[in-house]
């Protein structure tokens, strides 16, 4: 066992890991953070996806010990500081892009990385840009739109603030 | 998956001394290993994370080669401007790769040293030419690729960088798998400097990537569509199962070198 | 007040929130203090005689509390898992209803098949000792294919040597062979509906939880039916008192079918729960997941389909072999039977049709109900075997089933159901029109100038759901009834709590029965909250599958507020000093018919709760109250849908370039959710029909047993969706005016999508590809087709 220290959702943490702890493993049950959940054992599934260092990884795919120092954002760091839903995931219940929510905080965790590194993607490239994430409820044609609705909200913002 | 001791060194030369050690195994992006070792096909007692080694990562132009770390990302690939500009089919291949969370974590030197039969950078590193760079010596890719999930690195040989010459024109055309979304059939096509064609093929081979004199020479001599048309593709060789025939990969070959041909065109 | 459209508004879910936040609270988030952790030993062969299991060794290793196996659970003297439906055979027998025992003893029948488990202080060291257990077996030859099946002597279970469960039929045979006798053209088409695993994001988890001192039992567990849990393992597998044992299912990641079934683990961490006083909690992985949920489809069937000279369907007759896998899974055996012969009218006044099933054991996964259940493969055979028709007739594929189409109700069908309503020219119209079907062939035209093939399908889907009368499914083989139940307990100051006994997995009914009942008591949607999932808090209710909450969970909940509405009345009466018969209650009021005096919804509960000036010799106290409803029959939604494909032939890859959809569900409550609703469904459906394939090999093995093999849909293979909800025919028989909408696009878009690559693919001389359409088989197909016309 070694001890971890690692920022999540902006607060310092520290929790016991050994070797072959994946960092979902560390939030689920070190942390018990449980919004980030894992559906499949062949890294494809994307419900554990998180932000490491500001770019999304799937949490099961990576060993908590590679991560001492990093910064982690998690679902659980993605509302406001108030407690209402963040952008993306206002988007979400707008555009009803979640029906039994076990997908969910991968969905939103890969859309806000998109959205950082492409502020303005079009539907193919939103498609694209979920390849690494199953939905088995919705079709995903409201998660597309969920994502549209968040791109153009928070480019209006950005518009707004210059 | 079994338990280990997780080794993270910050420079090569840790990091090979860790490997000599009995049961180590190296560590790139985990993307492929850790669905391995969680199956429990594996059961390495030190695994030595070369993620933290900064001298492995980077981009960079050397005279007509391009050198690419061998702890560099998928995705960091895919952005590079200097590839873009140096080797454009390098940058589809990377940006084809998984989704975008195994871009940000795979790596060049990963994927190759673990020569999946479907992994799209082998395709690249043949038809390229290129030179695999290791903590002892230079490997020609020719040389490095020994069949399935089989090269010729030595126990404790790291992949410090990747030297690709660059050709005059080059192109990925990916043909995924339905499930897994890996290469069914892919073909990586680069006409190079001395105006040789050469192809790439991976996802189709039972021994897994493999270069196609046949079209490369057809190729070389008349650079069309109408010229992959006369080269026979035996079904012979290519693997068998649930997403493919042999025959069907054979089409593919076919199929996908004619579009490499067209997107050059 | 509530909004003056609450019913038909698009209603923000209220559950999101906790989801969005990452505060949703599925099983495997919950932890027990004290919990251990269980790993189950599976069997890697699809069937083999079991000659020892020797778990000396892993009973030592460390952090291990106990090692389980089939004798302990047999020297227990527990049940097997519980069949919930027995069918009849043609001859009157009744199927052959072999034990399924929780763990293997004797022999393993599926790869899967669970053999033993360690219990341990950590997941990790029951999964390490598993490995030190020492098994024997001897490999028998396994039982895969379903034609072969009957004759290949070896039987599954030695109460089944030819692996027949039943062999049962439906419909009028000598009025069917008539018919054809006399037709004009006979169409007739052999296909495979292939095996789907359902794949909730969720794999299942469930945590047994025993209660020493109170001596009463927990089982949180991932269940569509938390109810018929702890009715079908409290009575037939544990013998647990059912006012000893909690079922918890909270929130729920999907469950498609696949986690209505009692499962074996579900008793096994109840019962080692109070072996070992500690609680238990076993969690699948995807792996496992793959070779131990119950599969969906999987049948292989011949079909016939006599026309006369004008095309009007004159019979039908359709035989299929429908695998039942290893063990009968709860409600396996009315899949292909009842929920599959009876749709096999469709939409079309056929008058004959005759339907035989023969399910059959095989080595593989049990496979019970996948969304649609039955009506997917009723709905496949038919849309399929009428374009083929049409293919040879050289008509329109429209134009034949506008044809025959049912135009008036009630109408009787000859495979045993009543439609009630319906209109499917109008769906028909609407979707011919949202998809711009009349300007096809230019888009044909230009998809063949980039060298690509241009298709369109068409399906036109009816099902019944909303199951249904109890009296009548038990006639039919079920073991349980079918009603629901919800208790509305209204609270001193006017707000509401409604327990449910549906259950809610995805489909939105915290936010769907708020809706409800704002509409009914006329107050505000926040003011009412919606209880579900836990035994010790709702009424014995059925549970959610067979798009039923709404229309016969909702049903039960307008019956329950129809009683506190009569309640309140009386109490108004009181209060206004007026007869009960001028009290009528509307938007949220209690007023005196005629008169401007009035009390609100509040003020007279909480007279209910404060009877001091109260009608106390008349009525009781208190405003709570119970009901339970019994539908008088299925309800049928219906619609049609249009794909459009573009095939490249040189690769053979599909891409789906539209999905149009028109569904009449009759009345819709929040359309929102109802849309979400066919959107999920379309792409299962859609998944269905080009990329997924539970495949085994000739040995038992799934060789499709991961998502690097098995293809789920992701977003880059599917479009947008067209998806309109028609003005509808109400239901008639149920208070809402609601039909089902869960299932509808699961059922109706695998035929619509092979009907389009077919119709790209018609010039190919080609009239059938069995799905999934993977690139591998549509270029496969055209190679045949061009080597047959190149012979010919």
């Amino acid at each position: 066992m070694a001890t971890i220290s690692m920022t999540v959702n902006g607060k310092q943490v520290s929790g016991e890991a050994q070797g072959n702890t994946l960092l979902v493993e560390f939030l689920r049950e070190e942390l018990k953070m449980t919004g980030t959940h894992v559906g499949c054992d062949t890294s494809q599934c994307g419900a554990c996806v998180v932000h490491v260092n500001g770019e999304s990884v799937k949490s099961c795919t990576t060993f908590v010990s590679a991560l001492d120092g990093a910064e982690v954002t998690t679902i659980e760091g993605m509302a406001n500081d108030d407690g209402t839903l963040g952008v993306i995931q206002q988007a979400f219940q707008d555009e009803h892009g979640l029906q039994c929510g076990f997908c969910t905080p991968g969905m939103v965790m890969t859309i806000a990385d998109m959205l950082n590194n492409n502020p303005q993607p079009t539907e193919a490239e939103i498609r694209e840009g979920l390849k690494g994430n199953i939905c088995r409820c919705t079709g995903y044609h409201n998660i597309v739109k969920a994502a549209q609705s968040a791109a153009a909200t928070l480019s209006g913002a950005k518009q707004a603030a210059e | 998956m079994y338990n280990f001791e997780f080794n993270r060194p910050t420079d090569l030369s840790a990091a090979v001394d860790a490997l000599r050690g009995d049961g180590a195994q190296a560590l790139g992006g985990g993307q492929t290993l850790i669905p391995v070792l969680k199956q429990r096909l594996a059961a390495p007692t030190t695994l030595v994370d070369l993620t933290g080694i900064e001298s492995l990562k980077g981009i960079r132009r050397m005279g007509d080669m391009l050198v690419i770390g061998g702890g560099t990302t998928h995705g960091a690939v895919a952005a590079s401007g200097d590839v873009a500009a140096a080797i454009p089919g390098l940058v589809e291949l990377a940006s084809k790769i998984g989704d975008p969370q195994v871009r940000n974590r795979g790596t060049i030197g990963g994927s190759l040293a673990n020569n999946d039969p479907a992994a799209c950078y082998p395709a690249a590193a043949l038809a390229l030419g290129a030179t695999i760079e290791t903590n002892q010596r230079k490997i020609e890719a020719d040389d490095f690729f020994q069949g399935l999930y089989a090269t010729s690195l030595e126990e404790g040989e790291v992949i410090t960088a990747v030297h690709f010459p660059i050709p005059t024109a080059s192109t990925y055309q990916k043909f995924e798998q339905p499930a897994s979304r890996f290469s069914l059939t892919s073909i990586f096509l680069a006409k190079m400097s001395d105006g040789s064609v050469r192809v790439g093929v991976t996802g189709a081979g039972a021994d897994g990537v493999f270069r196609h004199e046949g079209l490369e020479q057809a190729l070389g001599s008349n650079f069309s569509a109408s010229a992959v048309d006369g080269v026979s593709v035996a079904a012979e060789g290519m693997s068998n199962d649930l997403h493919g025939t042999p025959e069907y990969r054979a089409n593919l070959v076919k199929v996908m070198t004619k579009r490499a041909v067209e997107a050059l065109s | 007040m509530a909004k003056d459209n609450v019913m038909g508004s698009s209603s923000k879910r209220r559950e999101d929130v906790r989801f969005l936040k990452g505060r949703g609270r599925y099983t495997d988030d919950m932890n027990r203090p004290g919990q251990t952790y269980a790993y189950i030993l599976r069997s890697w062969s699809a069937h083999a005689t079991l000659n020892s299991v020797d778990t000396a060794a892993a009973s030592e290793a460390e952090g291990v509390i106990r090692v389980f196996t089939g004798k302990d659970i047999e020297e227990a003297g527990l049940g097997g898992v519980p069949c919930g439906w027995e069918i009849t055979d043609k001859n009157g027998d009744p199927m052959k209803e072999p034990a399924h025992p929780i763990l293997a003893t004797g022999k393993v029948r599926h790869v899967g098949d669970p053999i033993a488990v360690v219990v341990a202080e950590t997941y990790q060291q029951a999964r390490d000792a598993a490995e030190m257990i020492d098994i024997d077996m001897t490999d028998l030859p396994a039982v895969v294919d379903m034609r072969t099946a009957e004759t290949l002597g070896t039987g599954v279970h030695d109460e089944a040597p030819d692996n027949l469960c039943y062999d049962w039929e439906l419909g009028d045979a000598a009025a069917t062979d008539a018919a054809f006798a006399s037709a004009a053209h006979v169409t007739t088409l052999e296909f495979i509906n292939n095996r789907l695993v359902a794949n909730p994001m969720e794999p299942r988890c469930a945590i047994g939880d025993y209660d020493q001192d109170a001596d009463h039992y927990t089982l949180y567990t991932t269940s569509q039916n938390p109810h018929v849990i702890r009715l079908l393992m409290g009575a037939f597998v544990l013998s647990i008192p059912e006012h000893k044992l909690r079922v918890y299912a909270p929130d729920v990641g999907g469950g498609f079918g696949t986690k209505i079934f009692h499962y074996a683990e579900e008793a096994f961490v109840t019962w080692a729960s109070a072996q070992i006083k500690r609680p238990v909690k076993w969690t699948s992985d995807r792996s496992e997941a793959f070779i131990s949920d119950a599969h969906g489809r999987d049948h292989v069937t011949k079909a016939e389909l006599a026309l006369d000279a004008e095309g009007k369907f004159l019979a039908l007759r359709a035989d299929t072999r429908a695998n039942m896998g290893a063990y009968l899974s709860t409600f396996a055996p009315c899949v292909p039977t009842w929920l599959h012969g009876t749709l096999l009218a469709g939409q079309y006044a056929t008058p004959a049709v005759h339907c035989r099933v023969r399910a059959m054991f095989t080595n593989t996964v049990p496979v019970d109900a996948y969304r649609g259940a039955g009506r997917p493969e009723a709905t496949y055979l038919l849309e399929r075997i009428i374009n083929k028709a049409a293919q040879e007739l050289g008509m329109d594929q429209a134009e034949l089933r506008r044809k025959n189409f049912i135009r008036s109700f009630p109408y009787d069908t000859p495979v045993a159901l009543q439609y009630d309503t319906g209109d499917y020219d109008a769906t028909l119209d609407a979707v011919l029109k949202m998809a711009d079907y009349d300007g096809f062939a230019a888009r044909k035209a230009e998809s063949a100038s980039r060298g690509k093939l241009r298709g369109i399908g068409l399906s036109c889907y009816i099902e019944a759901c909303g199951i249904a009368p109890s009296s009548l499914v038990g006639a039919l083989g079920a073991r349980a009834g079918l009603y629901e139940a919800a208790t509305i307990r209204v609270n001193p100051t006017g707000s509401v709590t409604v327990m449910t006994g549906s259950h809610s997995h995805g489909q939105g009914h915290e936010t769907t029965f708020a809706q409800v009942v704002s509409d009914a008591l006329g107050i505000p949607e926040d003011q009412i909250e919606i209880v579900h999932g836990d035994t010790d808090k709702i009424p014995f209710g059925m549970g959610t599958y067979g798009s039923r909450s709404l229309a016969v969970g909702g049903s039960a909940i307008v019956k329950a507020v129809d009683k506190v509405v009569a309640k309140g009345k009386k109490i108004a009466a009181h209060l206004l000093e007026a007869a009960e018969s001028d009290i009528v209650f509307e938007d949220g009021q209690y007023k005196v018919a005629g008169t401007d005096k009035a009390k609100a919804f509040a003020e007279v509960s909480l007279a209910a709760y404060v009877p001091h000036n109260y009608p106390i010799e008349e009525i009781e106290p208190g405003l709570e109250e119970t009901a339970f409803y019994d539908p008088k029959n299925f309800t049928y939604p219906a619609g049609s849908y249009l794909c459009e494909v573009e095939v490249d032939p040189q690769t053979g890859k599909v891409e789906i370039v539209a999905l149009s959809a028109s569904d009449d569900f009759g009345n819709v409550v929040n359309p929102m959710i109802v849309e979400g609703q066919v959107h999920g469904g379309l792409a299962q459906g859609l998944g269905q029909a080009m990329l997924e394939n539970a495949a085994y090999d000739e040995h038992g093995q799934l060789v499709a047993g991961s998502y690097m093999d098995y293809a789920m849909p992701l977003a880059v293979d599917l479009p947008s969706f067209n998806v309109e909800t028609a003005e509808g025919t109400p239901c008639t028989h149920n208070p809402l005016g609601v039909k089902g909408c869960g299932e509808a696009g699961a059922i109706g878009s695998p035929p619509a999508l092979v009907n389009a690559v077919v119709n790209a693919l018609q010039d190919h001389g080609i009239d059938h590809i069995d799905m999934p359409l993977s690139p591998l088989r549509v270029w496969t197909a055209i190679q045949n087709a061009s080597v047959k016309q190149a012979a010919e």
